[in-house]
């Protein structure tokens, strides 16, 4: 078992170099130097420019600027933010806790309604339930989803006002952030106003994030219970007189679940990418809204900063579901 | 395009044909060709059916958007500034979808965008896969450290999630359209390096693969000629979904100013740029999306049909 872990673990470790390679060199690519860019329109003397040059060691071999880059990251130090002079690594804990909040009530939204959505489909293989699910997953697949919000916000925040427009919670309401989530640290300080609020805020950009996942979930429910429903076991378990109910609970799903479960694991990525657009349609103060707030300020360490700890988070979680799924199946466990 | 590479996949049974033997005279009716077959099982798919006029449709609009649009996409109507489409009250039948802020009308502005769709995802595609199926196939045919480069790189790639990848690589290279197509083939890439490394794992181990050798086939003969065809059909579903993939992030990076800039009448691009009229005029945003929409559904029953029809497992 340890050693199943310190392989997966092992593997991750070049995949981790790979990204931090990938950001510094993105960032060298750049057009103009850093420093002049930083300076912009007011210029710099030449002498100067030499001295800030030699001090962020932009004058040493690019090998050795990356081995210092490596160094940094690995004790936690980021660099610093151009605009707000604040370590990157701050910011970025700061807003995290709020794309988190986002991200996993997609995935909630997503799982609760496809899960059951992909199973009757595939109990009623065939039906017009069936054809339904199928061809809304496909066009919630195809969804362009900053439109989606938008129609959303159109109908039910500006046309019914049932949901608020944007952020993450009324400004009447102000919560000391201990967890950074919310709807934790809302019911925590024991202020259910602020807690409803905080609710309302999520509805629509939960339901926007979670329409791809949720289409990816269907579909695969779908399939992997076809398949599973199939085999010769079900077969077995409906000829000793099993209700069909059990069947399809017990026997059935439990074996349909292991590729819906790697599935989910899989759309955390989607899900971080999604979360870009997200909340960027609904001003929630994550960190996708604010990468792109940082290219627009041309703010490169913050970006450089960002992706490098997307990326990190998404290996992280991508980890996790192995190992998970290790531990769930044996058989994957001794395969190699 | 798809009718005439989906030959391919079946040409396994036209390149090793078994010779009719003497002793067997009942005379056997001859096999339908690929193509027919392949046709037989397409059509019973009716989703696939309608994603096929629809592009048919939508590629026609494409390449005679001058003649059918009904106005000039660029030219300001300054007396009809965000007029209303026809069935709404005071709409014209001048302006049938309406116009946007600065009164140019949305129909002729959404066909000349149908153009730039169908041309983003014939370039991404396009380009992504004679990048990634390079790759593939030297990683999969040469193996060993080549291999590991290869495939080490790629995981790299889909480590990042793509519209964040897109993202980044957009706002290196500066906003606009070239560089948006660039950023989003980037991303893709290593979904077609992976497939093809699988397919040409799967098939190199073969005997017709072997005889060649035998036979005295060069590396490049292998690769392309003898390997290369019998590894498509997952290519093929591929790249048909991977348009809907290429006009969607290309919209979304549009849509976040780092796409196409305006007054290009790109889909997001629009979108984005009527934002602020979305309460007073809902049309400028819905059309645009509605029109991403269709044309990225349209694909991907196209890709699922296709899967479904060429994927032997699948059938019957």
């Amino acid at each position: 078992m340890l050693r199943f872990i310190l392989t997966r673990v092992s593997l991750v470790i070049p995949t981790f170099l790979g990204i931090t390679f990938l950001t510094f060199i993105l960032i060298r690519l750049v057009p103009g130097d850093p420093i002049e860019v930083r300076v912009g329109e007011r210029g710099i003397a030449p002498e100067r420019l030499a001295q800030l040059r030699h001090e962020m060691g932009l004058d040493l071999p690019l090998w050795q600027q990356f081995l210092d880059y490596v160094g940094n990251v690995l004790s936690g130090d980021f660099g610093l933010s151009l605009i707000t002079r604040n370590p990157v690594l701050d910011e970025f804990v700061t807003l995290f806790p709020a794309t988190l909040e986002l991200a996993f009530s997609a995935m909630l939204f997503a799982t609760l309604v496809g899960l059951p959505a992909g199973i009757l489909a595939a109990v009623k293989r065939g039906s017009m339930f069936d054809h339904g699910v199928m061809g809304l997953s496909l066009t919630g697949y195809s969804m362009p989803i900053f439109w989606w919000g938008l129609l959303l916000i159109l109908f039910f925040s500006v046309g019914l006002g049932w949901t608020p427009v944007s952020g993450r919670l009324d400004l009447l309401y102000y919560v000391e952030p201990t967890t950074g989530f919310m709807l934790i640290d809302t019911l925590m300080a024991g202020e259910y106003g602020a807690f409803r609020s905080a609710l309302q805020h999520l509805i629509l950009p939960t339901i926007v994030l979670g329409t791809v996942p949720l289409a990816v979930v269907a579909r695969m429910t779908r399939s992997a219970m076809l398949e599973v429903l199939g085999e010769d076991y079900i077969r077995t378990a409906r000829a000793k007189g099993l209700a069909g109910r059990r069947v399809i609970g017990m026997h059935a799903l439990r074996n349909a679940l292991i590729p819906v479960v790697t599935v989910i694991g899989l759309q955390v990525g989607t899900l971080l990418g999604g979360a870009i657009l997200t909340e960027t349609i609904f001003s929630w103060p994550g960190v996708g809204k604010w990468l792109i707030e940082s290219i627009g300020r041309r703010d490169y360490p913050a970006l450089q900063g960002g992706v490098l700890l997307i990326a990190t988070s998404v290996i992280l979680v991508n980890l996790l579901v192995d190992v998970l799924y290790g531990v769930l199946n044996p058989r994957i466990r001794h395969a190699r | 395009m798809s009718t005439n590479l989906s030959s391919t996949p079946s040409s396994p049974d036209s390149a090793t044909p078994v010779p009719a033997t003497s002793i067997d005279t009942t005379p056997v009716s001859r096999p339908p060709h690929p193509l027919v077959e392949f046709w037989y099982h397409f059509k019973q798919n009716k989703g696939a059916l309608l994603g096929l006029v629809v592009i048919l449709l939508i590629t026609f609009v494409a390449l005679f958007a001058e003649l059918l649009a009904p106005h000039d996409p660029n030219i300001q109507y300054r007396d009809a500034i965000l007029a209303a489409p026809v069935w709404y009250e005071g709409g014209t039948w001048r302006f049938i979808l309406g116009t946007d802020d600065i009164g140019r009308d949305m129909l002729s502005r959404l066909m000349f965008g149908a153009r730039l769709s169908m041309m983003i995802g014939l370039i991404v595609v396009t380009l992504s896969l004679a990048i990634g199926l390079g790759l593939g196939l030297v990683a999969g045919f040469f193996g060993g450290m080549t291999d590991v480069l290869i495939m080490r790189f790629m995981d790299i790639l889909l480590a990042l999630p793509s519209l964040l990848l897109a993202v980044v690589v957009a706002a290196i290279l500066g906003p606009g359209l070239v560089n948006a197509m660039i950023a989003v083939s980037v991303v893709v890439i290593p979904h077609y390096a992976r497939l093809t490394r699988a397919a040409v794992m799967a098939e190199t181990g073969k005997d017709y693969v072997v005889a060649s050798r035998v036979a005295g086939a060069g590396p490049l003969r292998l690769m392309l000629i003898v390997v290369l065809p019998n590894c498509l059909a997952p290519l093929i579903v591929q790249a048909t979904l991977g348009f809907s993939t290429a006009i969607l992030d290309a919209a979304a990076l549009g849509f976040l100013g780092l796409g196409a800039q305006p007054p290009t009448p790109e889909w997001g691009t629009m979108l984005a740029s009527s934002l602020q009229f979305l309460q007073r005029a809902p049309w400028v945003v819905t059309w645009p999306g509605v029109a991403i929409l269709v044309t990225v559904l349209a694909f991907n029953l196209l890709g699922d049909g296709l899967r479904d029809a060429l994927d032997p497992k699948l059938k019957r």
